[in-house]
């Protein structure tokens, strides 16, 4: 066939395409500022985690009350808390646990999110009618709200405080994936999978899934921001981790009686809130350029 | 090479009914057309005998078995479809290997990549393509896959919904010619939606003549040319088609 000869054959593959596709969207976000900031500051939170008791000047949990209240200085950077306790150790610490929470609940709700959406909006009808109904019961309460109805009957703590924010943070990505679902479950490539005789699971899994993993990822992303408020809320109101945890809204929570003379007590873990959930938001904003169907073709 | 039979094929949509009764016999081998103008329900009876469509009266054989009956390996191994648009029938994150294995793995199928290996060259493409994503081929390549895809599981009776409607005319040639070859090679037989009388006067020995959901003629393929119509839509159709192809 002419018509196959003149296109020339395809360079040999050496790395697997979804490292090929990691790498591009990579490099896509390093080019905007915005993303890279995102990048950058995830980067950093990830680093922090990790390395913590090497970066960490202090034992973020050893009080010393002689050292009480001391505003920042080359002893303690962002100094020390009403206990003594050094507060640049504690931020450093506190990113491990704000990136377990991230973490876990993303595990959690991502998949559950998924399963919820694709079922529903395949096979449509009743199921989709149940699925919904219970999707949009869970969606009526305000988030923060339902959260610490948890918390409140599963006793405070930091595992029940992600239990709780994974429960309503599902929704919106089963209803975004819904939506996915629903503009290309009549597509050809869906009815030839049909054809194959491949059954309803599989062909959830293998040909409606990898359609809406790149929104759900987007939307995940932008969650996470939403996710560290609302574990700093729980953590402010007493709900989520419990002291001595370094968590960042327990840190503002107890900070906020010294407020007025002590104001790095809550500024460096509201700027540590800040910097965080604005890194996810736009490293959010940038995958959505990164994974829009219309740069496909250059991956 | 298996027979196709369809009686008293009815289905509804909501209110509209959009199938008839519609009857009629595809011969072992045989190429059949189906033509009308948009809406008549071509597509449907497609749809329907392959069983994407659910919910209609009526039978529909191949062979001796009712599709109803036929359990669902059976029914793939049977009866396969190529699709009207080769951008929208191929999976855009699955590559050609992947299209192509899914339909040997669901069906317990082995040695996979002789099979994968030989279809790619029933159709007439490079077997290095099986690594390539749909958005790395031609229109007429994808469809050349979609068919791939249809013949790996050795079916018997092969659907075609508008095979070529959504090709270059140039590429339209290439793909009836691979179809018009693998029917002599294989033995399959065809049942092919159209509008194009020209493709069904190339491609068909039979076709059937359809509005609003109902069969108006069966006629033979030189009736085209000969006039040999009989129902006044049949007539107009044809000679409309005919005028169309005189003035281009």
């Amino acid at each position: 066939m002419s018509m196959t000869r003149d296109i020339p054959a395809a360079k040999p593959r050496r790395m697997p395409q979804g490292l090929i596709a990691a790498r591009n969207i990579l490099a896509f976000l390093a080019k905007a500022p915005t993303s890279l900031f995102g990048l950058v500051v995830l980067a950093l939170l990830i680093g922090l985690a990790v390395f913590a008791p090497l970066i960490a000047t202090h034992d973020p949990y050893i009080q010393d009350l002689q050292n009480t209240l001391q505003p920042p200085s080359g002893a303690h950077f962002f100094g020390t808390d009403e206990l003594g306790r050094d507060i640049f150790s504690r931020l450093v610490h506190g990113s491990r646990i704000t990136l377990t929470i991230i973490f876990l609940v993303t595990i959690v709700v991502g998949p559950i999110g998924l399963i919820f959406g694709t079922v529903s909006g395949y096979f449509g009808g009743k199921v989709d009618t149940v699925l919904m109904r219970i999707t949009d019961i869970f969606l009526s309460f305000p988030s923060l709200i339902l959260s610490m109805a948890f918390v409140a009957a599963l006793g405070p703590s930091l595992n029940n405080a992600i239990i709780a924010i994974s429960l309503t943070a599902w929704p919106p990505i089963a209803r975004l994936a819904r939506a996915e679902t629903l503009t290309f479950r009549k597509a050809d490539y869906i009815a030839a999978a049909r054809l194959q005789g491949a059954s309803a699971a599989r062909i959830i899994w293998r040909s409606i899934v990898p359609m809406c993993l790149p929104s759900v990822l987007i939307r995940l992303t932008l969650n996470m921001a939403t996710v560290i408020l609302t574990a700093a809320g729980l953590g402010f109101l007493g709900l989520g981790a419990q002291p001595p945890l370094p968590e960042w809204g327990a840190m503002i929570a107890t900070g906020r009686r010294y407020m007025i003379d002590s104001w790095w007590l809550v500024t460096f873990p509201g700027l540590a809130i800040l910097s965080v959930s604005l890194a996810f938001n736009l490293l959010g904003d940038g995958l959505r350029d990164a994974l829009d169907p219309k740069q496909m073709n250059r991956r | 090479m298996k027979s196709v039979s369809i009686r008293d094929l009815s289905v509804s949509f909501g209110a509209v009914q959009v199938l008839h009764d519609v009857s009629f016999d595809v011969t072992p081998g045989e190429c059949f057309g189906l033509v009308g103008e948009s809406g008549s329900g071509k597509s449907t009876i497609l749809r329907c005998a392959s069983r994407l469509t659910d919910g209609w009266d009526g039978e529909v054989r191949i062979g001796d078995a009712s599709v109803r009956e036929m359990p669902v390996r059976e029914r793939c191994r049977t009866l396969q479809m190529v699709f009207q648009d080769p951008y929208g029938s191929l999976h855009p994150r699955h590559s050609i290997r992947g299209a192509l294995e899914e339909g040997l793995r669901v069906n317990g199928i082995s040695d996979r990549e002789e099979r994968m290996a030989q279809a790619m060259r029933d159709v007439g493409l490079p077997v290095s393509f099986l690594d390539r994503y749909p958005h790395q081929l031609s229109g007429g390549q994808r469809q050349r896959v979609a068919i791939a895809r249809a013949l790996i599981l050795e079916p018997d009776v092969l659907f075609l919904d508008e095979p070529t409607s959504a090709l270059d005319v140039s590429v339209q040639a290439e793909v009836l010619n691979l179809l018009v070859r693998l029917q002599r090679e294989k033995g399959f037989t065809y049942l092919m939606v159209s509008h194009d009388l020209a493709v069904v006067d190339h491609m068909c020995d039979r076709f059937a003549i359809m509005q609003h959901g109902r069969i108006v003629e069966v006629l033979d393929r030189e009736a085209i040319t000969r006039g040999g119509a009989t129902q006044p839509y049949a007539k107009e159709l044809i000679a409309a088609s005919l005028e169309y192809e005189t003035a281009i």
